[in-house]
């Protein structure tokens, strides 16, 4: 017996498992006012969750987040803001 | 063909004639001789493999690991401290499904540090989902390697196998062997054909996460393939038998049980000195023989409560322990027993850190036999755990 579907996984299937629920405390909130689409959230975003294609077009996937801020730390607009993991985005 | 030959380079030949294509090993004695052979024969020519150089026996199980899931037949072999510090990777072996086959050159471990024979180092990985089998001398040695990678590989099977070679008393004696032929091996064995393996044109990833939802499942699918694995390694031993026209590997070995009362039950090296104590007693009218334990895991209950007949007192002797309860052997066959008749099932250890065990004392437990000894140390000197 060979569990298959648990051993072997092929490209892209990690996205399977949504570890958002991971994130602690807080979250990153994309204002979306002043971005100048520098694309700095997106390289450095540890789980490559940030996505945006133009200025103030820039979101990240909650679904995968885990709420480290470092989007928020190198902003130079700051354009992201941390806020409590209940708020309403 | 007929050689004499020590035991470690009988391993190396036999294993350089199973074509592995990835070794990858770190000295450590006793099991040193194996790799240094198989490195001469790479390094003269003889064998075509890639022999990798470590730094450690971590690395030397992470390299055969890699080379597996890359699709490669591969060997490896240590003893002891260095077994322990593969632990880690041994597990992850076993739960990636790798046919890795090693040999472990069976040695005590540390503290008190101690190169010579005993199977402590080996049990500690009986739960690690590897096959195991042990060899009592030379010969069985090396026909159980063959049968490793035959089992191994099996697709039905997929898991890897560690073979167990009581330190110097196998690894560094000398014996007439009966080394198969090429061609013998290559009828036998195919070329390995992995269940999944890593290639970059057809990618892939082995060995990821694996969380609450499916962990269980990956634990109950070698439980149920070591089970599935008992005819699986009875019929690779028949075939192989066939090819060399005399027994050899198997689950079981039954020696002189019919009609006897009392049997002892062991593994390795120690069967052959139980053996000859058998005809002597046998001699003397005694009905006693022994049953050895070739595979260990899966543990072949149904071939091992057949093996025993109706004898009335089970003696195991083992070279293992497990402190602060019963000794493994001991234990699993009190296991197997339990509710399959009235055996007195008692429990002896011996020989730990390479202790001489001479026929006498073998013989001395066979005549006690029905005191119901639990777990008892053989040969104890006293006078050295005084004050």
């Amino acid at each position: 017996m060979y569990p298959l579907k648990i051993l072997v996984s092929s490209p892209g299937t990690s996205l399977d498992n949504k570890t958002g629920s991971w994130r602690s405390e807080q979250k990153p909130k994309f204002l979306q006012k002043d971005c100048i689409a520098c694309n700095m959230c997106f390289i450095v975003c540890p789980e490559g969750c940030i996505s945006g294609e133009g200025k103030n077009t820039y979101i990240a996937d909650y679904d995968y987040c885990k709420g480290c801020g470092l989007c928020v730390e190198v902003c130079p607009k700051n354009d992201i803001v941390m806020v409590e993991e209940g708020e309403q985005i | 063909m007929k050689k004499f030959v020590e035991g470690s380079h009988a391993i190396a030949e036999l294993v350089a004639k199973c074509r592995p294509q990835v070794i990858s090993a770190y000295p450590i004695t006793p099991q040193t001789h194996i790799v240094e052979g198989l490195a001469k024969l790479v390094a003269d020519g003889k064998l075509n493999a890639e022999f990798i150089n470590v730094e450690s026996e971590h690395s030397a199980a992470s390299v055969v690991l890699g080379g597996s899931a890359a699709g490669a037949r591969t060997y490896t072999a240590t003893s002891s401290q260095g077994l322990l510090l593969m632990a880690e990777v041994i597990f992850n072996i076993a739960g990636m499904r790798l046919p890795v086959v090693l040999t472990c050159a069976n040695r005590s471990v540390s503290a008190p540090i101690n190169i010579w024979n005993d199977h402590q180092d080996s049990m500690t990985v009986r739960d690690s989902g590897w096959i195991h089998f042990y060899a009592e001398n030379i010969q069985e040695a090396i026909d159980l390697h063959v049968i490793a990678y035959k089992v191994a590989e099996d697709k039905r099977v997929s898991l890897p196998v560690l073979i167990g070679i009581d330190g110097y008393v196998l690894t560094h004696a000398f014996e007439v062997v009966d080394m198969p032929d090429q061609d013998v091996i290559d009828k036998y064995l195919p070329a390995f054909s992995p269940v999944a393996h890593l290639d970059v044109d057809n990618p892939l990833s082995l060995g990821l996460l694996g969380g609450p939802d499916v962990y269980i499942e990956t634990r109950y699918a070698i439980e149920k393939t070591m089970i599935d694995a008992l005819p699986i390694i009875e019929e690779a031993s028949k075939e192989y038998s066939g090819l060399l026209g005399r027994n050899a590997g198997g689950l079981v070995e039954a020696y002189r049980t019919e009609d006897a009362d009392t049997v002892a039950i062991a593994i390795g090296s120690i069967v052959g000195t139980i053996k000859d104590v058998v005809d002597d007693l046998r001699a003397e009218g005694k009905k006693v023989g022994v049953v050895k334990l070739v595979t260990y895991r899966p543990f072949p209950k149904d071939a091992l409560i057949k093996a025993l007949g109706s004898a009335k007192n089970v003696l195991v002797i083992e070279k293992a322990v497990s402190l602060g309860a019963d000794s493994p052997v001991y234990a699993d066959v009190r296991s197997a027993l339990y509710g399959k008749g009235n055996a007195n099932v008692e429990g002896y250890v011996i020989g730990l850190g390479g202790r001489d065990i001479p026929a006498s004392e073998i013989k001395n437990i066979f005549l006690n036999a029905g005191k119901g000894a639990e777990n008892e140390y053989v040969g104890l000197n006293i006078e050295l755990l005084e004050g």
